[in-house]
C-alpha cells in the first residue's frame, strides 16, 4: 500500500484505499479488544499487573475506548465508504491517493493520540479525551479528507439519484466534522464550568448519534440488498429513517446528565427527544428485516448476512434500552451503573460492530477478488463475538442492576463491589472471547488476500461456494 | 454543485433540521448557563485549582505545574500578628495562570464581578505591568443591597506578595489541591469515582448534589459517568484522615480487603519523607508474604515526601468537603 502513496492517482488500482482501511480497522479491533480484555481483568483481579502507571486502569481505559471508536469502528466506516460510495455512484473513488494518505495519516495520528493518552496526557473529558491538538488533527487530517473524498465521489456519480446509503454517508461525514469542531470548543477556547460539562456530553452523544449509528445503518442498507439480490423493501421508510435521525438523534445530548444540575427544561426536552429515537430505530430494523423476504436461508448460509442481520436484531434491545433508560424514572435507577456499560457495548460491540464486520468481510473479498479463505474460521469468529458479547452484556447488566439496587437502598458501597465480583470475572471471559475471535479474523482475512480462491471476472464473491 | 441539483429541497431541509436542533441544544442552553452566578463553592474551587487541569500548554505532561497553592494563614505575613480564626489564601506565584473567573470576571455573575473588580481589585492581578503573581482570598461584601462573596486580591489591597505568604506558611498549613486535581485527572480516578452526587438520590450516603453555580470557572469538571466506586464530591467530610488516605492509595487492600482500586504506589516517587529510597520490590515481596499468611502484619507504608505527587492528591481529596 505504501508504495502507492507517491504514485500518480490514475496508476493506483481501484480499491487500494478501501483495502488499506479494511486491514487497518481489523488490526485496531484486535488492539482495542485486547486492551478491553486486559482492563476487564484488572477490574476482576486488581492486583493483576500492578504498581506501574502504564498498566494502571485509569491510564488504559480511555485507550481501549478510543481505539475501538476511532480505530476499529471509524476506520471500518471509512473502508465501507471507500468502496460502497463509488459502487453506488457507478464510478470510481474521487481520489484513491487521497484515500491512501487519509488512511496513513489516520493510523499515524491515532497511534500518536493513543500513546499520549496512555501516558496520562488527557483533556479529562470523557469521549473527547484527546488533547486539543489531536482533536484538530482528527478533524483536519482525518475527517475532512474523508468527507471530501466521499462528497466528491457522490457529486461525480454516473447515476441519476442518490441511494439511501449515500445520503447517510454524505450527511454523517458532514455532521461528524461539525460535531468534532463544536464539541471540542471548551478545549480550544477554555470554556469552563457547566458549559464544558454539557458540551462534553453533547459531543459524546452526537458522535454516537450522528456518526456511528447512521453510518452503521447505511452499511446494512447496502450489504443486505447487494448480497441477497433483493431490492430495499422501502425507500420511503429509508427517508423516514434518515430524517428522523437528523431531527431526533441530534437533540437528546442532555439526557446523559439527567442527574446533574442543568436547566430542567433542557433535561425534559432531551428526555422526550430521546424516546423519539425509536422512530429511526423501528424504521431501520423493519426496513432491513422486510428486505430479507424470501432470502432468510442466507441468514444461515452467508456470513455477511448473518453478521448484518444479527446486528440489526441487536438494534431492537439497544433502542428499547436507549429510548427508555434515559427517562427520569429509569435513569434514577440505572444511572452510572454497569447497566450503562452493558448498553454502550450493545451499541458499539453488538449492533454497530456486527454491521461493520459484514462490510469488511464483504468488501475485502470483493476488492481483492478472492473468496473468503475459511468459512470455519469465520463461523468461529461470529460465534466467539456473539457468545463473548452476550456473556459480557448479561453479566454487566446484572452487575448494573445490583449497583442500582445498592444505590437506591443505600447499601455500603463495598458490599456492592463484593456482589459484583463474579460478574466482573464473567465480563472478562466474555471480552477475552471477543479478542480471540478477532485474532482469528485478522488471520482469516490475511489468508483470504493471500490464498483465497480467485473470483472469476464478472462474478461476485458471494456467488462462489465456501471451500474450507 | 451540478451533481446535487435535484436535491435542492432536501439540502435546505437538512440545513433547517440540523440548524434547528443546534439552536435548541447549543444556543438556548448556553444563554441559560451563562446567566448562572458563581456560588461560594465555585469561587473557592477555582481559586484553589487554578486555570486548566486537563491538557494545556503550560503543563502539557500533566505534572501538576502552573497550579496555585492554598495556604491556611495563621499570622499576618506583613506584621506577624496572629489572625483571629485563621484565613484561607490562594497563592499564585509568578507565572502561574489565573483562573477563568479572574481572567474573565463576567463568568462570576454581576454582583460578584462588580465587588471583585471594585473592592477586590482583581484586574490589578492580570495587569501586565504587575506580574509578580498575586495572593487571593474570599470576602463578603454588599452590592445593591445583596450580600455576595467576592474575590479579594490581597496583593493589591494589602500588599501581601506570594513570597511574603510562603515565608510564614508552614508545610502543614499548605494544600496542593490544585496539583492534586491534575493527578486526579491524569490518573483517571474519575473513571470509577464520580464527582456528582445524583440529584434524585445520594443525599444520605454521598451528601448533597452540587448546584448549577458550583462549576463556574472549572475545567475539566470531570463528573465521571460510571460509578464503580463511591462518589467523592464530599469525601473530605466523610474521611479526613491523612494516614488512612496514605495507606489506601499505596495499596487499597490494606484498609479495604475487598477493594478493586488499583495501587497508586508509583505516585510516591523515588524517595520517602525522610529522603530514603523506597524499595518497592521488597515492599511487594513482603506484602505477598503477608497475603500468603507467612507474615502476621503487612509491611509499613512509606511516608510520602512533601513534594510528592501523592501528597497533592491527598490534599485534593481532603479539599473535597
Amino acid at each position: 500500500m505504501l508504495k502507492y502513496l507517491f504514485a500518480k492517482n490514475e496508476d493506483i488500482p481501484s480499491g487500494s484505499a478501501a483495502v488499506f482501511f479494511g486491514f487497518s480497522s481489523i488490526v485496531w479491533f484486535v488492539i482495542g479488544t485486547g486492551l478491553g480484555s486486559f482492563n476487564a481483568a484488572k477490574l476482576a483481579f486488581p492486583d493483576f499487573v500492578t504498581g506501574n502507571e502504564f498498566f494502571a486502569f485509569g491510564h488504559m481505559r480511555q485507550v481501549h475506548v478510543m481505539a475501538v471508536i476511532f480505530g476499529w469502528i471509524s476506520m471500518a466506516f471509512a473502508m465501507a465508504m471507500m468502496y460502497i460510495t463509488p459502487a453506488l455512484g457507478n464510478n470510481k473513488l474521487w481520489s484513491e491517493k487521497l484515500g491512501l494518505w487519509n488512511c496513513m495519516l489516520w493510523n499515524v495520528g491515532l497511534t500518536l493520540g493513543l500513546t499520549i493518552l496512555w501516558a496520562g496526557i488527557t483533556s479529562g473529558r470523557e469521549y473527547s479525551d484527546f488533547p486539543w491538538p489531536i482533536d484538530l488533527y482528527i478533524a483536519f487530517a482525518i475527517f475532512i479528507p474523508l468527507g471530501v473524498n466521499v462528497w466528491m465521489t457522490v457529486l461525480n456519480r454516473r447515476t441519476q439519484g442518490i441511494y439511501t446509503t449515500n445520503w447517510f454517508f454524505l450527511a454523517a461525514t458532514f455532521m461528524v466534522i461539525i460535531v468534532f469542531l463544536i464539541g471540542n470548543l471548551p478545549e480550544f477556547f477554555h470554556l469552563t464550568g457547566l458549559t464544558e460539562a454539557y458540551l462534553t456530553w453533547w459531543f459524546a452523544h452526537n458522535v454516537l448519534g450522528l456518526w456511528i449509528t447512521p453510518v452503521a445503518a447505511a452499511i446494512a442498507y447496502y450489504v443486505i440488498p447487494k448480497v441477497t439480490g433483493n431490492p430495499l423493501y422501502s425507500h420511503r421508510i429509508g427517508h423516514l429513517h434518515f430524517w428522523s435521525v437528523v431531527v431526533f438523534y441530534s437533540t437528546p445530548a442532555a439526557h446523559h446528565l439527567m442527574s446533574a444540575p442543568l436547566p430542567e427544561w433542557l433535561k425534559s426536552f432531551a428526555s422526550v427527544e430521546g424516546v423519539l429515537i425509536l422512530v429511526p430505530a423501528i424504521a431501520f430494523v423493519s426496513n432491513i428485516l422486510l428486505t430479507m423476504q424470501g432470502k432468510w436461508y442466507m441468514f444461515v448460509e452467508s456470513i455477511e448476512i448473518r453478521f448484518t442481520i444479527t446486528g440489526c436484531l441487536m438494534a431492537i434491545p439497544l433502542n428499547m434500552q436507549g429510548g427508555f433508560q434515559q427517562t427520569r424514572a429509569i435513569n434514577w435507577y440505572i444511572h452510572g451503573t454497569g447497566w450503562i456499560v452493558a448498553h454502550a457495548h450493545l451499541a458499539l460491540l453488538g449492533f454497530s460492530t456486527f454491521l461493520e464486520a459484514a462490510a469488511v468481510y464483504y468488501g475485502l473479498q470483493a476488492l481483492t477478488k478472492r473468496k473468503l479463505y475459511s468459512i470455519t474460521l469465520a463461523n468461529l469468529h461470529f460465534w466467539l463475538l456473539l457468545i463473548g458479547f452476550t456473556v459480557y452484556w448479561v453479566s454487566m447488566t446484572i452487575a448494573g442492576l445490583i449497583q442500582g439496587a445498592g444505590k437506591i437502598y443505600e447499601v455500603p458501597y463495598i458490599d456492592v463491589v463484593i456482589a459484583e465480583h463474579p460478574y466482573m470475572i464473567a465480563r472478562w471471559l466474555g471480552g477475552t472471547m471477543v479478542f480471540v475471535g478477532n485474532v482469528l479474523w485478522l488471520y482469516n482475512m490475511w489468508m483470504t488476500a493471500r490464498k483465497g480462491t480467485v473470483v472469476p471476472q464478472g462474478r461476485m464473491p458471494h456467488e462462489l461456494a465456501y471451500e474450507r | 454543485m451540478t451533481g446535487f441539483r435535484q436535491y435542492k429541497i432536501g439540502a435546505r431541509l437538512f440545513g433547517l433540521a440540523l440548524g434547528g436542533s443546534m439552536t435548541i441544544t447549543l444556543f438556548f442552553p448556553s444563554v441559560n448557563i451563562a446567566a448562572v452566578s458563581s456560588t461560594d463553592v465555585a469561587l473557592a474551587k477555582q481559586l484553589a485549582i487554578g486555570h486548566e487541569t486537563g491538557f494545556n500548554l503550560e503543563d502539557p505532561f500533566l505534572l501538576g505545574k502552573n497550579k496555585p497553592i492554598s495556604v491556611a494563614l495563621k499570622v499576618d505575613p506583613k506584621t506577624g500578628q496572629p489572625i483571629d480564626g485563621g484565613m484561607m489564601v490562594y497563592v499564585y506565584q509568578q507565572g502561574t495562570s489565573y483562573p477563568a473567573g479572574i481572567l474573565h470576571p463576567r463568568i462570576l455573575g454581576e454582583g460578584i464581578q462588580q465587588l471583585s473588580e471594585q473592592q477586590g481589585h482583581i484586574n490589578d492581578a492580570t495587569d501586565a505591568r504587575k506580574t509578580a503573581g498575586a495572593v487571593f482570598t474570599l470576602r463578603k461584601g454588599t452590592y445593591q443591597g445583596r450580600e455576595f462573596s467576592y474575590i479579594d486580591n490581597l496583593t493589591a489591597t494589602k500588599g501581601w506578595t506570594p513570597a511574603d505568604v510562603m515565608k510564614v506558611a508552614k508545610d502543614e498549613d499548605v494544600s496542593h489541591a490544585g496539583k492534586g486535581k491534575t493527578m486526579f485527572v491524569r490518573e483517571g480516578c474519575w473513571w470509577c469515582h464520580t464527582l456528582l452526587p445524583e440529584e434524585t438520590q445520594d443525599w444520605q450516603v454521598f451528601g448533597a448534589p452540587p448546584m448549577m453555580g458550583d462549576f463556574n470557572g472549572e475545567s475539566p469538571t470531570a463528573f465521571g459517568s460510571d460509578r464503580k466506586a463511591p462518589d467523592l464530591l464530599h469525601v473530605g467530610s466523610r474521611n479526613s484522615s491523612r494516614e488512612w488516605m496514605m495507606m489506601h492509595f499505596f495499596n487499597p487492600r490494606l484498609v479495604q480487603p475487598h477493594s478493586i482500586m488499583p495501587r497508586f504506589d508509583y505516585l510516591w516517587g523515588e524517595k520517602d519523607a525522610a529522603g530514603q529510597k523506597i524499595d518497592f520490590v521488597k515492599w511487594r515481596a513482603e506484602y505477598d508474604e503477608y497475603r500468603e499468611g507467612k507474615r502476621v502484619t503487612p509491611p509499613d507504608v512509606p511516608s510520602f515526601a512533601s513534594d510528592s505527587e501523592i501528597r497533592s492528591l491527598v490534599d485534593f481529596m481532603l479539599s473535597l468537603k
